[in-house]
Order: structure tokens, then C-alpha cells, then sequence
């Protein structure tokens, strides 16, 4: 089991961690969710009939049996609503009700809203539709062929990668596609829409990003933005999939609700969300790569074609942050990284917990992987040599690496997971076991933390004190279980050095906070934390002034440590002294803001500083193939990570814990699937298959990384969402190790992502054959 | 109808029958804390405990409640979490630890896992048995977490071991309540026929109505493709298809019985039989699900007809008429979703030979996930032995045509070879590849299913010819595969691979 390492948090400070705020509620089932509010008798409920074409411009569309279908109260197209039908994040083209042409299979047409769920999604099969068929992009690899982008292509490069590959003493050139993946947060997409009296609109949404919901409901509905307000207490689960896409349902929900003057509720059903709503983009990447005799890498050319879907969504960062990670935790002296907006007439693919980043991480393993075969080292030595070292710390796009963390977090996992004695005993394993192999990989993760759209880099807060001494917070993030909620609350509580317990953190909500940034990029406490703090000190402020005017005091001698203010010789309780406060007429209440400092990126130049700091960990896997099918177990998985000074170790564990799971599920049994016409064949749970708890393995060790992080970020703590979910790339590499083996490693054969037995099995026939020829070619 | 819903006996007159347990307890009840994440039985969110009196005792089991019917829960005792907290004291041993653990993030599948988790802590407690790893992942195999990675879920439910804590079958009310539940067979639209007659009678009534068991499979109509239901005619009340003991030669298994009942009940004597049942759908599916259904629904990928076909079984039918007949299994299917179960008649059960259950057999089931999915292979084998001659050899497999399939062609390569003949071994293996002709889906390639397929035999060999062959299942590997020289015998290995 895991073990806090016992010099960063003792047994009691642990136990006196808060939390999660809502842990009480959800074990009790008191946690209200969008769907669990109280319906009004008159609410509607909204079901979308949807392109049966992949790519094809609509002929005629007849609704009348779906007019008459019984439950049925409104049926729309695009021409019905009253503003703008594009409801894109940030660029254009996603379209709310799909107008003269349709560009994926399930794109929405017209939608009803009827007296019950069930009637309106009875009701819209009874559409009839017909269309022209034209001819589908449906491939990543089709869409760089025909030269079809959602947006134009961005190449990095530093050093001379060409002249560099002509001299290497040795070259690889392969390449690796990387299946997308299904966010399949439990709770599915929903929003309910209440009309105003001002014929204006409050939208409640399971939404990452409620402001973005605010302005694309008002836009929608040609509304000022101020007559819209959005409120989001918590989602069932969001990893990406409802920063952007989540707007649809309430847009919808809102166009709909102020038509037909009644609260309109949009929840997809799950086939529905899985049909519907983007997923983590597939990449189909190519890769040269030369290195010495050593393993050391000098050079490296890759193309990355991201599969974005039939718009541009949030691809442009995706496919930057993918770019950005190609190096992973590696100095590449001479580089060419090319990234392609491939557009493909599938569902707009969307941001997805790494964010690109996955796809980055998992080439530059995989390269790694094929370098120690091939010069015949193990995998953990070729990585040590090129990692980010001193003299050796600068990235491709000209971003210096300035803590030195890779190389100790690494060597110190190296060491408390017993690797080199574990290789051994695995080489001697595999050598006298027939059918059953074993893998073992250590892998690195270095994510960039930052918003690579600079004005995201921003957050805001309000903080209420009461005369009673209780604390209210609002803030720009949304809680999607990641304990944001939490660790604002404990950092506002620090700051004014009160008790955990007086500090309420609301729902979010756009007339609290205005124009927030969504919650990802794993910034939602730098970014929010941050600007509590900063409201949080503001209000302070004025209670020492106040302090020193009105007891005489000096600054110094003002303090408020454990809910008690001292005050030079006297001291009081802080719910008396802000009574008092209160009573001398001193504000209580402040907003707060916060702008990451230091990040610019040169798009022109393709330099610059887009990430304030890297956050780091690694990963040890163990796994077990059966090579007569292909199937395997995780036996074993130690993990150290640096959260920088950890705010709650609870959840940054947890956050870990939960991270890697998901990025093994990526890798392993979650496998997309499309078939010829352009149709999601994987559209339920019974088909696309995430972990249970009986994939992860009870020996499943997780430390953190006990340093404070070297950038002024809240109280030093780093952002953990995201890059843990690359620390499931072990598994992988453990797989690949294991199919190695077979052919004693001299080849590291081609592995599908994700490695389903199926992919395992092909890798080690692959193997057994690299293994056979050898034989024969000795022969 | 009338059950316990929680503290209170409530009844109900005027429901669909189709309506769903899950829409029951939202909708008409206000009790949100059962979700819906899929609606298809596939992630647990909606995790039910149910109960009822069994031989004297309330016995509590989980269920899915968005394919449900909630007619279905007539005379039962359904507890949701709303309630879990209001039993005793603070909250349930459940909850408790899973807050204490950090279980919950962004909690919406928390109330299933708690179900989950206090049914095991019911059912541990009443039956002193010890929560285990292998028990928790068990409970839980049916209930799907995004967040948290499981970790601090499995350590949850080994804290919950040895607490102290209410437990729902010791209310001293809940006992007569239980027995003073008069559920009269039929209301109109949702009948519940406690004879097998009666269950003709109603079909015979209503010829358009639906047989419904476990509804695991049937209510995905519902709930996926929204197709209602009018009148359905529930089983799980008929004596005669709950049938489930060794009479005679034969072993009966009643078409109502249950996964969950079979894995009992082969626990000790038929422990491959055991093995593979545990890779078979969720304990949630399992405790619905029906061998009957499994077989009626006519699908290519279902688990149980291959072994069903390796026994030689034979299916009873009874008709509306009262007629009754025997099929065998291997003449069962006729395509795909195709069978001669007729729309008026009724699976009633399985006979299967106790001498051919007492000779060596093997089932391997390849799937993407260990734990609740579908297989993309499954091999039934079975060799008869005279020494080491073989005598009679079946090839079932389930996932590599039209419907489940004997490979007869493979099986007469081996019929009459010995179990040490490679060369008849090899020459099975090329009439299968030459027999079979599977699908490309999303499950597995076409190339992949034949090649399983090959493999799984040439398991299926390795252990006839006395080497231990591991097969990965949902459980923990043991120890002693992953120690050195445990896994088969070095030389037998070397010569097979």
C-alpha cells in the first residue's frame, strides 16, 4: 500500500488534512448533481436528431411525424435560432444544429424538446432525412495526404536535425499511431435551462468552463452576456471532456427554454455523449531519430498528425502541447517537431486530461524503448543518458529546464523500487518461462504547467467575510473532484490563519467571478488558489491597519494564527475581532486576480517560455503476458511524483493514483473503434472498456517528490491534474519490454496503442519472427 | 405491487411495466442518490441492494436498477443509499470507510460502490466470513470509478472489516414486514406467474408479451433503443425453472437460475466451471442474469451455450399448448439470433450428463477486459478418455461465427488419437482455421478470433498432456506463477512453444 514519505508529511498533519469538502455528501448520496434538482412540472426535456451521414450536404429534412409524435412541444433547426448558431470555443464552425451540410456521423440536424426524455428521443427517429453523399476523410494519415487541415501546420526545430541525422551513427525511422481515447466521465453531459423574467437566462451546467457557457448562450441567443448567468457546483467527472464541448447542451438547452418561456433540461444519454462529444484526438506520428553507439540521441525529425474531427475545437493547443512533449524528459540537440491539424469528418475531437501531451510522452518512450534494443542496453540507462541534465537543459522550442528534478526523481524511483535487482531477477524469469514473460519499464513523465494560450493564464476570486467569522469563497474554477474546492478553502484558511472549518466555498458562478478561464491545463489552484490568496491578503491588509489604527499596535505585533488575533500584549477570537472590524466600518469583502508571470511563447519564431515550471514524476511497471494470447496482468507499480510543497496530500494522491489508472486504461483495454463509413463502433460501456478495480495491482506503491517548487506559485504546491496520466505509459513500455523478450531484446517490436491482448499477441509474433530470421540468417 | 422501499412498505398500481427501478426511484420518489451513468447495467452507478427472505434469513444482493423493472422488486426489501446512513448511529461501515479512505472524488459513482460495498459487509457479517481483496474486487466488479483509481475503493472495503455496525437483515421489523407483502400473480400488464402453467397461461393470453427473467439483456431494449414494453410475464416467481441439482445422471439446471447461483453451486465440484463464471459479466449482472436468457437470446457471444454444447446438453421446452419437448443443444441454434425456441414456448432447463461433467474439460474466455465484458473468444473443450486415447472431443466456442459452434471437422482429427499425437493435434488446429470464418468487430479482428482459437485448443492440450498452463482471470494472479519454474514443466514447455 501506499506510504507517505515521512519527512514531508507526518502521520497527524496527514490525519488533520482536510477532506474532500463534498466526501460526506457523496458517500451519503446528498450531493446534488444537474440531474438530481428538483424538476418543474412544466420542464422540457431535449433529444437531438443526428447525421446518419459521415459527409454530405442535406437534400430534405421532414419532421412532421416527429411534430406529431405525442410528448413532443418544439422541434428546431438551425434557421430557429435567434443568434448566431456557431457555438465554437474559439475559432469557428461547430455548429449548433447542423445548416445545409453535415460533416460526421451524429452530428445534431434539429432538435425536440418534449414532456419526457424518453418521448423526445422516441420522437426523433421518426425524422426523415435524406443527402448527398460526398466523399469522408476518416484517416489522420488521409488528411495530411490531401493536404486537409483544420488549421495551419507549426513547426519547432532547433539545431540542424538533417545534417545531424546524415552523420548519426545510427538511425531509426518507424512510426506509432496513438488511439484517441473516451472520457467517460460517469456523469454524462447535462445542462437545465431557466428562463428569467428579463428574457434573460440562468443555465446550470456540468461544465469546465461556465464562462465560455455564459458567452455562447448569449451569443446564441443574441443576448449581452450579463443577461446570461451560468452556475456550476460540481460534475460528475469532466478530464477534459466538458471544457469546450459541454456549451452545446446548454446553448441548446437555453435556445429552447426561452422559446417555449419554461426550464428545458438537455442530458444526454450515455450512447448518446459517446456518439456525440469529442474525444482525446488520435495521433498518427512518424518519427527518424539518429544516435550514437552510446544510445545518446542527436537527432530527431517527427511529423505529428493529430486527427481533430471535422472542426478546429481546441485543437490548436492540442496539437501544441503534443509537440511541446515530444521530448518528454529528453534533450534533443538537433530537432524538426512538425504538427498537423489533420481534419477528418468525425466528431470534433476536444481536450482530454494531458491534452496533447500523451501523445508526445508516449513517441519519445517508445523511441527510447527502440534505442536499447538496438544498441543493446537496458531501457533505464539509454533514458538516464538523455535526460534533462546540466549542459543538456534546454527544450526544443528554446525553454530552459531550471530545476534539476528529472534525473534525481528518477535515480531515487530507481533505487526504492528495487529496478536493477527486479531486471534481473525478470531476465532470469523469462529465460526459463515458456509461455509466461515479464516486462518491466520505468518511465519519466515532464509536463509543461501553464496554458499555452497565454490570456487563459488568469484567475479571479471573491472573498466575504462575515461578521460571525465565517468565510465565503467564489472563485473562477469548477469542482469536478479534483478537490479544487478543498484546497482553495485551505489556502484561504491559511492565509487569514483560521481554522479550515469557517471557510465555505461556493458554486461557481459567472456573476460572482466574471470571465473566468476553464478549469484545465492543471491550473485550477495556481490559477484560483492564487487569486483567493490574493483577495484573502487583501482583506487581511485592511484588518491589520485597521488593527494597528485602532489598538495602537505596531504592524509586526498583529497576528492571526490558529483562529486567534494577537494583537501586541492582547489577543482576541477572530469571529469577536471581526465583529469589531465590522463594527469600525472596515471592508470585509474583496476580489482577488492573479496572471501567471514570466510565460511568453513566439509563435513566429517557434522560441519562447510557454510554461511557467515543469511539474515531474516517474513510474515503475511490472506486468505478466500470456504469449499464447496475448493477455497480461499489472503485477506491480511504484510511482514518485513532484507535486512541489504538497497543499493536501490526500488528493494529490489520490489525483495520482486516479491519473495513472486512466493513462493505463488509455494504453491498455480502452480501445476506440471506427468502421469504414465513418460510424463510432464503440459507443457504450458494454464496448469500450475502462479499468475496474481488478486491473490495478495491489502492489501499487505512490510517493511524492519532497521539494517546494522553485516558482512563486501558491504556497509552492504544483499542479498535479494532468501529468500523472502519462505515468500509465510504464505499463506500455513494460508490455513492449515483455514482447521483447522473446527475441532476447535485440528487437523491440511495434506495439499498438492501446496494447489490447490482441496488439500484445501481434507484437510478439513480430518478435518470434525477428527472433526466427536471426536464427536462421546465423544459420 | 408492494415491496419495501428503505423503512416503509409502499404500493404501487398503475406503473408500466417496463419502468425501470432506476426512473422509479428518481422520478417518483425524489431519492437521487441512485444515478444513472449508462442505463445498459454497465457501470454500476445505480447499484441496488435488494432483499429477501431465504431459507428464514433476509438475504441481501446488488442489482442494477436502470435495467430493472421495478415490478420485478415485488416482496422485496430494496435499500438505497439514502438510507444506509439512517440505520444506525452516524454513518454506515461503508460510507464511513469510504471517507476515512478518500474513496470519493467526484463522487457519482460513489452511492453504487457504497451498495456495493455494504452488501458485502451484510453479507460477511451475517455469514461471518472475512472481506478479503478477493471479495471487495468481487463486490465491485460491477461498478465503474473515473477518478480515483480504485485503490483507496479496495482499501475502503478491507477497513470495513470486523467494524461494528447496523445490519439491515437483524431490523427486528423487517422480517414480518417482509412475509405480510402479498403480491397478488398478476395486476394487469405485469404478470408474475408463480407455476410454469401459469406462465403458459399468460402467454397463451398474450401472445405479444415478453418472458422476463433477469432482464439483463431484454431491458437494453428499453433503455437503449426505447422500445416499450406493454405486458411482460416475470419468471423469476416460476418453481419449475429454478431448478438446480445433480438427480439421477444428470445435472439440471433450471433456465431460471442464476449466474450467481451457479457459481455457488459449483464452487466446490465444478471449479472450471466456477473459474470462468467469475469472468462472466459483474456480480451485479450476475445475480440477474439467467442461464435461460443467456441461451434464449440467441447471441453469437454469449458464455454459456459453448459449454452447454461441450456437455451435449439437452434444452427443454414447454409449450403454451402443454406440450413439451427436448432439443438438443447442439441442434439449438439454427443462425444467427436464430433458435428453435419458439415464440410459445419456454426454456425450462438444461440436462447435462454427470458422467460427461466427471471428464477432463477446459474453458478459456479472451476478452479485452478481465472483469465484465464481452468474450471476443470462448473455448468449451471437452476430451473423453480411455487411458490415453481419446474417445469423444468437443470444440465449442462461442464468438467465432453466426451462432455459438461445435467444430466438428477439428474435433474428428482428435477423436481417435492419442493425447500425446502433435500431428492430430495440428491437423485439428488446420481444420479449425479451415472451418471457421469469424468477424472483424470491435472487439477483435477476425485474425485474432481464429488464432485464439488455435491457441486456446493448444491450452487446452498442454493441460491434457499434464502441464499446468496459467490463465489470467479477473482474480490476482497467485503467487506461484509469478515465481520461477512453477509455471510447467520446462521441457514439455519448450517442445510446445
Amino acid at each position: 500500500m501506499r506510504k507517505l514519505p515521512d519527512n514531508l508529511v507526518t502521520a497527524q498533519a496527514a490525519k488533520a488534512l482536510p477532506i474532500h469538502e463534498s466526501a460526506m455528501k457523496h458517500v451519503t448520496g446528498e450531493a446534488v448533481y444537474i440531474d438530481d434538482m428538483p424538476e418543474w412540472p412544466n420542464e422540457l426535456h431535449v433529444a437531438t436528431g443526428k447525421s446518419t451521414e459521415a459527409f454530405a450536404d442535406i437534400v430534405s429534412i421532414n419532421l412532421d411525424k416527429v411534430k406529431a409524435y405525442p410528448g413532443v412541444v418544439d422541434v428546431i433547426l438551425q434557421a430557429d435560432i435567434p443568434g448566431d448558431p456557431d457555438v465554437s470555443p474559439v475559432l469557428s464552425g461547430d455548429m449548433l444544429l447542423a445548416g445545409d451540410f453535415v460533416h460526421y456521423i451524429g452530428q445534431p440536424i434539429f432538435a425536440v424538446a418534449a414532456t419526457s426524455l424518453r418521448a423526445a428521443k422516441q420522437a426523433v427517429e421518426l425524422a426523415e432525412i435524406t443527402y448527398q453523399s460526398k466523399a469522408a476523410t476518416l484517416h489522420p494519415k488521409d488528411s495530411l495526404t490531401r493536404q486537409e487541415f483544420v488549421l495551419p501546420t507549426h513547426t519547432i526545430s532547433c539545431g540542424d536535425s538533417k545534417t545531424a541525422l546524415a552523420q548519426a551513427e545510427h538511425t531509426l525511422s518507424s512510426d506509432l499511431y496513438i488511439k484517441g481515447q473516451e472520457h467517460f466521465y460517469l456523469e454524462g453531459q447535462i445542462s437545465v435551462a431557466v428562463p428569467n423574467e428579463d428574457g434573460g437566462v440562468q443555465v446550470f451546467a456540468s461544465s469546465q468552463h461556465p464562462a465560455e457557457v455564459q458567452k455562447l448562450v448569449a451569443r446564441v441567443l443574441d443576448l449581452p452576456v450579463a443577461q446570461v448567468l451560468v452556475e456550476t457546483r460540481r460534475m460528475g467527472g469532466g478530464f477534459g471532456g466538458k471544457e469546450s464541448q459541454a456549451a452545446t447542451l446548454g446553448c441548446m438547452a437555453a435556445v429552447l427554454a426561452v422559446r417555449n418561456r419554461c426550464p428545458v433540461k438537455y442530458r444526454m444519454p450515455r450512447q448518446d455523449d459517446m456518439v456525440q462529444t469529442g474525444k482525446r484526438h488520435d495521433f498518427w506520428n512518424s518519427y527518424q531519430v539518429g544516435f550514437t553507439q552510446q544510445g545518446e540521441i542527436v537527432a530527431a525529425e517527427y511529423d505529428m498528425v493529430g486527427k481533430c474531427g471535422c472542426t478546429a475545437d481546441l485543437s490548436d493547443g492540442v496539437v501544441d502541447r503534443a509537440m511541446f512533449h515530444a521530448d518528454n524528459a529528453y534533450f534533443l540537440p538537433n530537432a524538426r517537431i512538425s504538427g498537423y491539424r489533420g481534419k477528418t469528418h468525425t466528431v470534433s475531437n476536444t481536450a482530454f486530461r494531458g491534452f496533447g501531451g500523451p501523445k508526445g510522452v508516449l513517441l519519445a518512450e517508445n523511441i527510447i524503448e527502440e534505442i536499447a534494443c538496438k544498441v543493446g542496453k537496458d531501457p533505464l540507462d539509454i533514458r538516464k543518458l538523455n535526460c534533462y541534465q546540466t549542459g543538456k537543459d534546454t527544450t526544443p522550442y528554446g525553454q530552459q529546464i531550471e530545476e534539476d528534478v528529472l534525473l534525481t526523481l528518477i535515480e531515487e524511483l530507481e533505487v526504492s523500487s528495487d529496478y536493477r535487482a527486479r531486471r534481473e531477477a525478470i531476465k532470469a524469469y523469462n529465460k526459463q518461462s515458456p509461455f509466461l514473460k515479464k516486462g518491466l519499464a520505468l518511465t519519466p513523465v515532464k509536463f509543461g504547467i501553464s496554458f499555452t494560450s497565454k490570456h487563459l493564464n488568469q484567475g479571479g476570486a471573491l472573498v466575504h467575510v462575515y461578521t460571525d467569522g465565517s468565510v465565503h469563497v467564489s472563485h473562477g474554477g469548477t469542482e469536478m473532484g479534483q478537490g479544487l474546492y478543498t484546497k482553495v478553502a485551505q489556502i484561504v484558511a491559511k492565509a487569514f490563519g483560521i481554522d479550515y472549518q469557517r471557510v465555505n466555498v461556493g458554486s461557481t458562478r459567472t456573476d460572482k467571478v466574471p470571465n473566468a478561464s476553464p478549469t484545465a491545463a492543471s491550473a485550477g489552484t495556481d490559477l484560483n488558489g492564487m487569486a483567493a490568496l490574493d483577495a484573502a491578503n487583501t482583506i487581511k491588509e485592511r484588518l491589520r491597519e485597521f488593527a494597528v489604527e485602532h489598538f495602537a499596535i505596531s504592524a509586526e505585533d498583529f497576528a492571526i494564527v490558529d483562529d486567534v488575533v494577537s494583537l501586541g500584549t492582547d489577543s482576541m477570537g477572530f469571529p469577536e475581532f471581526i465583529k469589531l472590524a465590522y463594527m469600525n466600518r472596515v471592508s470585509l469583502s474583496s476580489t482577488g486576480f492573479y496572471k501567471t508571470p514570466k510565460i511568453g511563447y513566439d509563435r513566429k519564431a517557434a522560441k519562447g517560455r510557454p510554461f511557467l515550471y515543469f511539474a515531474n514524476g516517474a513510474s515503475v511497471s511490472e506486468v505478466i503476458v500470456d504469449t499464447l494470447t496475448g493477455e497480461y496482468k499489472v503485477t506491480q507499480v511504484d510511482i514518485l511524483h513532484d507535486v512541489g510543497d504538497s497543499i493536501n496530500s490526500h488528493i494529490d494522491i489520490g489525483q495520482i493514483e486516479g491519473a495513472f489508472v486512466q493513462g493505463m486504461g488509455w494504453l491498455t483495454s480502452e480501445e476506440l473503434s471506427w468502421d469504414d463509413k465513418g460510424r463510432i463502433t464503440t459507443n457504450s460501456p458494454a464496448n469500450y472498456k475502462i479499468p475496474t478495480s481488478a486491473d490495478v495491482p495491489e502492489k501499487l506503491t505512490v510517493k511524492l517528490f519532497d521539494r517546494a517548487n522553485g516558482e512563486e506559485t501558491v504556497y509552492r504546491s504544483k499542479a498535479v491534474g494532468e501529468p500523472p496520466l502519462m505515468l500509465g505509459i510504464s505499463v506500455w513500455c513494460a508490455l513492449k519490454d515483455a514482447c521483447a523478450s522473446v527475441c532476447d531484446y535485440q528487437l523491440s517490436p511495434p506495439l499498438s496503442a492501446p496494447a489490447t491482448p490482441e496488439a500484445v499477441y501481434y507484437a510478439l509474433q513480430a518478435a518470434k519472427a525477428y527472433q526466427a530470421g536471426a536464427i536462421a540468417s546465423e544459420q | 405491487m408492494k415491496f419495501i422501499l428503505n423503512d416503509r412498505v409502499v404500493e404501487e398500481t398503475s406503473l408500466p411495466s417496463d419502468f425501470t427501478a432506476l426512473r422509479y426511484l428518481r422520478e417518483k420518489r425524489g431519492l437521487t442518490g441512485t444515478k444513472e451513468g449508462c442505463a445498459s447495467g454497465d457501470c454500476g452507478a445505480c447499484t441496488l441492494l435488494v432483499g429477501a427472505i431465504e431459507e428464514g434469513e433476509v438475504t441481501y444482493s446488488t442489482l442494477n436498477a436502470c435495467i430493472t423493472p421495478v415490478q420485478s422488486l415485488a416482496g422485496k426489501h430494496v435499500v438505497s443509499v439514502e438510507y444506509l446512513a439512517q440505520l444506525g448511529e452516524g454513518l454506515h461501515p461503508a460510507q464511513q470507510a469510504m471517507v476515512d479512505a478518500h474513496g470519493s472524488q467526484c463522487g457519482f459513482c460513489t452511492p453504487g460502490f457504497v451498495l456495493s460495498l455494504a452488501g458485502l459487509y451484510e453479507n460477511s457479517s451475517v455469514k461471518e466470513q472475512n472481506i478479503d481483496r478477493e471479495s471487495v474486487c468481487d463486490a465491485i466488479s460491477g461498478n465503474l470509478c473515473r477518478c480515483t483509481g480504485y485503490r483507496p475503493i479496495i482499501e475502503a472495503g478491507l477497513a470495513m472489516e470486523g467494524q461494528q455496525g447496523h445490519l439491515l437483515s437483524q431490523q427486528d421489523w423487517l422480517k414480518t414486514a417482509l412475509a405480510d407483502l402479498d403480491n397478488p400473480a398478476a395486476n394487469t400488464k405485469y404478470l408474475r406467474p408463480t407455476s410454469l402453467a401459469e406462465a403458459l397461461a399468460a402467454k397463451k393470453q398474450h401472445p405479444e408479451a415478453e418472458f422476463i427473467a433477469g432482464g439483463t439483456d431484454l431491458m437494453l431494449e428499453n433503455t437503449q433503443r426505447y422500445k416499450d414494453f406493454d405486458v411482460l410475464i416475470d419468471l423469476n416467481n416460476v418453481a419449475e425453472i429454478q431448478q438446480l441439482e445433480e438427480q439421477g445422471e444428470q445435472l439440471i439446471i433450471g433456465a431460471g437460475v442464476t449466474y450467481s447461483q451457479l457459481e455457488n453451486f459449483s464452487k466446490s465440484a465444478y471449479p472450471h466451471l466456477y473459474h470462468l463464471l467469475s469472468r462472466i459479466a459483474s456480480r451485479q449482472i450476475r445475480n440477474r442474469g439467467t442461464i435461460g436468457g443467456n441461451v434464449a437470446n440467441g447471441s453469437p457471444i454469449a458464455d454459456m451455450p459453448p459449454i452447454l454444447l461441450a456437455f451435449d446438453a439437452d434444452v427443454r421446452l414447454d409449450k403454451v399448448d402443454g406440450s413439451s419437448r427436448t432439443v438438443k443443444m447442439s441442434d439449438f441454434y439454427l443462425g444467427y439470433k436464430q433458435t428453435q425456441l419458439a415464440e410459445d414456448e419456454c426454456i425450462v432447463a438444461f440436462h447435462l450428463s454427470l458422467d460427461k461433467l466427471a471428464e477432463f474439460h477446459r474453458f478459456y474466455k479472451v476478452s479485452k477486459r478481465m472483469e465484465d465484458d464481452i468474450s471476443s473468444v470462448l473455448l468449451a473443450a471437452r476430451f473423453t478418455l480411455n487411458g490415453d486415447q481419446m474417445t469423444e472431443v468437443r470444440l465449442a466456442f462461442g464468438g467465432m461465427a453466426a451462432t455459438p459452434i461445435r467444430v466438428k471437422a477439428a474435433e474428428a482429427c482428435l477423436q481417435t488419437a492419442k493425447v500425446t499425437d502433435d500431428v492430430a493435434l495440428e491437423k485439428a488446429l488446420q481444420a479449425l482455421r479451415e472451418e471457421l470464418n469469424p468477424m472483424s468487430d470491435m472487439r477483435a479482428s477476425a485474425q485474432y478470433r481464429l488464432d485464439m482459437a488455435c491457441n486456446l485448443v493448444r491450452k487446452t492440450w498442454l493441460e491434457l498432456n499434464g502441464n499446468t498452463v496459467p490463465s489470467f482471470s479477473g482474480h490476482p494472479v497467485p503467487e506461484s506463477w509469478l515465481s520461477l519454474g512453477q509455471e510447467i514443466g520446462q521441457q514439455e514447455g519448450a517442445k510446445h512453444a
